[in-house]
């Protein structure tokens, strides 16, 4: 396993592989590096199927799956974030309370003073980026570890949060602010019972999806590099195909794509791009794997860290203002334990402790996992007693097995 | 002179795949001062190891016998109770805790588990008298300077009922004062009945404090000496340190033809570094040396003769404190305060601690490769991976790094392998200047070659290379000219036809010795 090539839209192997060498041996290689997040998908899709059976369906109706995704956007967004935090070899423990901060300044600003809401947002992004900045200066700079300096952002947030609020919650919001949350993409043209942009952004991303994958094949013929066999490569275009339209139907027969999706596959797709692409994504990886190696190579490796702590400062705010529009309403204890669920999801997603391993989609599958558990198991009348408990080992076990995992390949 | 105190028979020591030792055999009389001596890796510490139990009865071959009788150490508890205590060179104390509480550590003084203080600091100040140390004995480790911490190491021996005390290159980080002052303490110990046993590589001190000299070579005992004898000079201990043959195998070096009117490629000016904590101690003292096009410079020295600190601190400030002195550049004096600017005039600096300072163990080859110089794959600050797997692959081939594919995690590599990896990285950055510190290290004869192959080649193609090595024979097989280096200081610079390894050895044994006793 590894950082190696893992990132971006649904990846199947993309290995070099020796010319002459079976299918079987390539797939197997290719399974082999990507071990941690092929497990934690095919763990998530049994995850599903569980809870599809034990709730007579009720899971993957429409309305359900629209609502999984509005339930969990929040901590998605932080879990992005997170991962990044974490690949550098830190962590972030303030971002419950940033975003509460976030959302209790947003409240403050359109409820009492009547700012009208893209100026309250534009302020509430940069909330985000002036507190990131803040926690990464002490980090980065001063040297103080990750982890006492958001313990300390996090008490500081959270008294900030109460001061700005006392113990009221602020609310209702401009409409337009609440469909961050709760809005869909328009209906337009015809009624053929399908939500009609939601089908055509599907296609739209199927063609996307199309083209980069043989633009790509190309590419690495032109290289004379190996490549899938022709067989294979169909197949795989048509899995993908498959999956992107299934999950389109399914969307377009409730209400279409809500707002809040759009939001999550642009960062998925932009940050999952720096991180696997950009040179800065690079230098995140290798000041996680050895900071001093990577110091010695030219690295900038105070600013990177400071980048990374003003991008989780921005994502945590972007996080406080959707889940204030989801509530409509800001409150004192918004956020609470937010930190811990996006860190878990992080490490179920195959990110290291000890840094520079994990992707942004191994970040959402394991917020993913988390959050199908949340909702199968509110499904089926689990109390959120036994809910807790569940969660704690399924933790445990992602991570021990990737512990294993290690330790059985020696590295 | 009756039954030895130490007797330790034929032993043999093995790693997976090195044999540290084969047939040492060392006899240390009741009372004296006994040096130990040898190259880097003639397996001096190995040997002391294998003594103080570290590694523990078993794991070697052959006898030890402790004042007639037979030991089986199980660990370095076991040996101290014997009286035989060891002190490394990196000392094993707590910073934080006082000088009275590291002497007395995990041997407290206590009654059902409670300590009792007044005991403990009565006895701590009657052991630091012994040593000479004068501190409070509450005064923090931290507090003090490495000269007075090795004394509490002692005093912390002592508090043992030592009998044999074993030093580890004592000397090796203190100033000449301190140095003076420890070797005193040594001979009064000597005359209370502790005999000891001192690794070191300063002749001079050795002929100051020792009866009697053993000499390792390659992991034997080539010779015990009577130091007090006549014939038993420097140059006699030189010759038995490095008397080996040449029988290493070199590619044939195209021979250097530059043109010695133009400027040096590089060129270091007074250089001065002072080491990081201890900020009164140079670490490296005053050093100009340069490399021309198409030239390899090699530097020579011992463990702690600062030839890594030399070039880690010229690359990026990577290493000290209070460093002073000009770089220059063609000619040009160039700043090269950050790894970026060194970088970016054309300097490479390739570790010898390739796992620490080197690679990044759990990302693929092709990742570490172009981490050095992400820029040439990239355009408009996007890697273009198509391009990233090529140029990797090129490596993989040109330099015949053993792997199925560039997305191989070099953690999973060999130490040759891992080599080449860090070697195509800076080669990728396109350098002028490469400074390779020990190059070849813990890899095998088979990719020592290739390497020397591609040192030979970078020359050729008119890099500038300075070769830093612990090996003599390489030095001499593929350097046109030898700097040496002796704690901190430059003591020579040698052409190639007039270096011999007695020749450079007595150069890197070179000590001024304007304050220690002869």
């Amino acid at each position: 396993m590894g950082p190696v090539t893992t990132d971006a839209a649904p990846s199947t192997p993309r290995t070099p592989e020796p010319p002459r060498s079976p299918t079987g041996a390539l797939l197997l290689d290719a399974a082999r590096r990507n071990m941690r997040q092929y497990g934690m998908l095919v763990a998530l899709g049994l995850i599903v199927v569980l809870f599809q059976i034990w709730t007579d369906g009720v899971l993957l109706k429409p309305n359900n799956v629209t609502n999984l995704v509005l339930q969990n956007s929040y901590i998605l967004v932080l879990a992005i974030g997170m991962v990044i935090v974490i690949i550098a070899g830190h962590i972030d423990l303030s971002v419950g309370s940033l975003a509460a901060f976030v959302s209790a300044a947003c409240a403050v600003m359109m409820v009492e003073h009547h700012v009208p809401w893209v100026l309250a947002l534009a302020v509430a992004l940069a909330i985000g980026a002036v507190a990131g900045a803040w926690q990464g200066f002490w980090i980065a700079y001063v040297g103080i570890p990750s982890f006492i300096v958001t313990l300390a952002g996090m008490l500081l947030f959270r008294g900030g949060t109460q001061i700005l609020l006392g113990s009221r919650s602020l609310g209702p919001f401009p409409e337009g602010f609440q469909k961050i949350s709760t809005g869909y993409l328009p209906e337009v043209g015809p009624d053929t019972n399908y939500h009609n942009l939601t089908v055509l952004l599907g296609l739209g991303l199927i063609a996307v999806v199309l083209v980069q994958e043989v633009r790509s094949r190309r590419r690495e013929q032109a290289y004379e590099l190996d490549v899938l066999p022709r067989g294979l490569f169909l197949t795989k275009c048509v899995a993908m195909v498959a999956a992107v339209l299934a999950f389109t139907l399914t969307l377009a027969s409730y209400r279409g794509v809500p707002v809040v999706l759009l939001l999550l596959a642009a960062l998925l797709i932009g940050l999952g791009f720096v991180m696997r692409n950009a040179v800065v994504g690079r230098h995140v990886y290798a000041l996680g794997g050895n900071q001093a190696a990577a110091k010695l190579s030219g690295v900038k490796d105070k600013r990177v860290t400071f980048l990374v702590f003003v991008n989780m400062g921005v994502l945590a705010a972007l996080a406080g203002v959707v889940f204030a529009a989801r509530l409509n309403a800001g409150t004192p204890n918004a956020g609470v334990n937010f930190e811990l669920e996006a860190i878990a999801a992080a490490f179920i997603g195959g990110a290291s402790m000890s840094g520079g391993v994990g992707t942004v989609l191994g970040a959402i599958i394991g917020g993913l996992v988390l959050g199908v558990l949340n909702n199968g198991m509110s499904l089926v009348g689990v109390g959120t007693d036994y809910q807790q408990v569940i969660k704690g080992f399924v933790l445990l076990a992602a991570v021990g097995f990737d512990v294993w995992n290690k330790r059985k390949v020696g590295s | 002179m009756g039954a030895p105190l130490l007797e330790m028979r034929s032993i043999v020591k093995t790693f997976p795949g090195v044999r540290a030792l084969s047939d040492v055999t060392l006899t240390v009389a009741p009372g004296e001062v006994h040096a130990v001596c040898g190259e880097n890796g003639a397996g001096k510490s190995t040997l002391m190891k294998v003594l103080s139990g570290v590694h523990p009865h078993g794991s070697y071959q052959g006898d030890i016998l402790f004042q007639g009788e037979p030991c089986a150490f199980k660990d370095m508890r076991a040996s101290e109770a014997r009286g035989i205590v060891i002190i490394h060179q990196e000392l094993a104390l707590v910073p934080y805790l006082s000088i009275a509480e590291n002497i007395f550590l995990g041997n407290e003084h206590a009654r059902r588990g409670i300590v009792s203080w007044g005991a403990t600091l009565q006895h701590a100040a009657r052991l630091m008298k012994r040593v000479g140390l004068r501190e409070h004995p509450q005064t923090r480790v931290a507090d003090i300077g490495v000269g007075k911490q090795q004394l509490v190491e002692i005093a912390k021996a002592l508090s043992k009922e030592v009998r044999l005390l074993i030093l580890d290159e004592p000397t090796a980080a203190l100033n000449d004062e301190d140095s003076a002052h420890l070797l005193g303490l040594i001979l009064e110990l000597k005359a209370q009945g502790i005999a000891s046993i001192i690794i070191s590589h300063k002749l001079n001190e050795i002929a100051a404090v020792a009866d009697s000299v053993t000499v390792l070579r390659d992991g034997r005992t080539i010779e015990t000496l009577d130091v007090k004898a006549p014939d038993t000079t420097e140059e006699r201990i030189i010759r038995s340190m490095v008397g080996r043959d040449l029988d290493h195998r070199f590619p044939e070096r195209t021979p250097y033809a530059g043109d010695p009117g133009a400027h040096p490629a590089l060129e270091v000016r007074d250089w001065t570094v002072h080491h990081p904590i201890d900020q009164q101690r140079k670490v490296v003292d005053d050093v100009t040396l340069h490399v021309r096009r198409g030239e390899i410079v090699g530097v020579a020295g011992l463990m702690g003769a600062g030839r890594t600190e030399l070039a880690m601190s010229v690359f990026g400030r990577s290493y000290g404190r209070g460093i002073s002195g000009t770089v220059w550049k063609d000619g040009h004096q160039i700043r090269t305060r950050t790894v970026p600017e060194a970088v970016g005039h054309g300097i490479a600096y390739v570790t010898e601690d390739r796992k620490h300072y080197g690679l990044n163990l759990i990302d693929t080859i092709s990742r570490n490769i172009t981490l050095g110089a992400l820029g040439k794959v990239s355009r408009r600050g996007i890697v273009d991976e198509h391009e990233e797997r090529r140029v990797a692959e090129s490596y993989r081939t040109s330099m015949g790094i053993k792997a199925p594919t560039v997305f191989e995690q070099v953690g999973r590599l060999s130490g040759g392998n891992q080599q080449k990896v860090v070697l195509s990285k800076w080669i990728f950055a396109g350098p002028d200047v490469l400074i390779l510190d020990e190059p070849t290290r813990g890899i095998d004869v088979g990719a020592k070659y290739e390497i020397y192959t591609v040192i030979d080649r970078l020359a050729a193609q008119g890099k500038a290379v300075v070769f830093i090595s612990s090996e003599l024979p390489e030095l001499l097989g593929m350097c046109d000219r030898v700097y040496t280096m002796a704690a901190g200081r430059l003591t020579g610079e040698t052409a190639r036809a007039d270096a011999t390894q007695e020749v450079l050895m007595r150069l890197m044994t070179t000590h001024d010795m304007t304050t220690n006793k002869r």
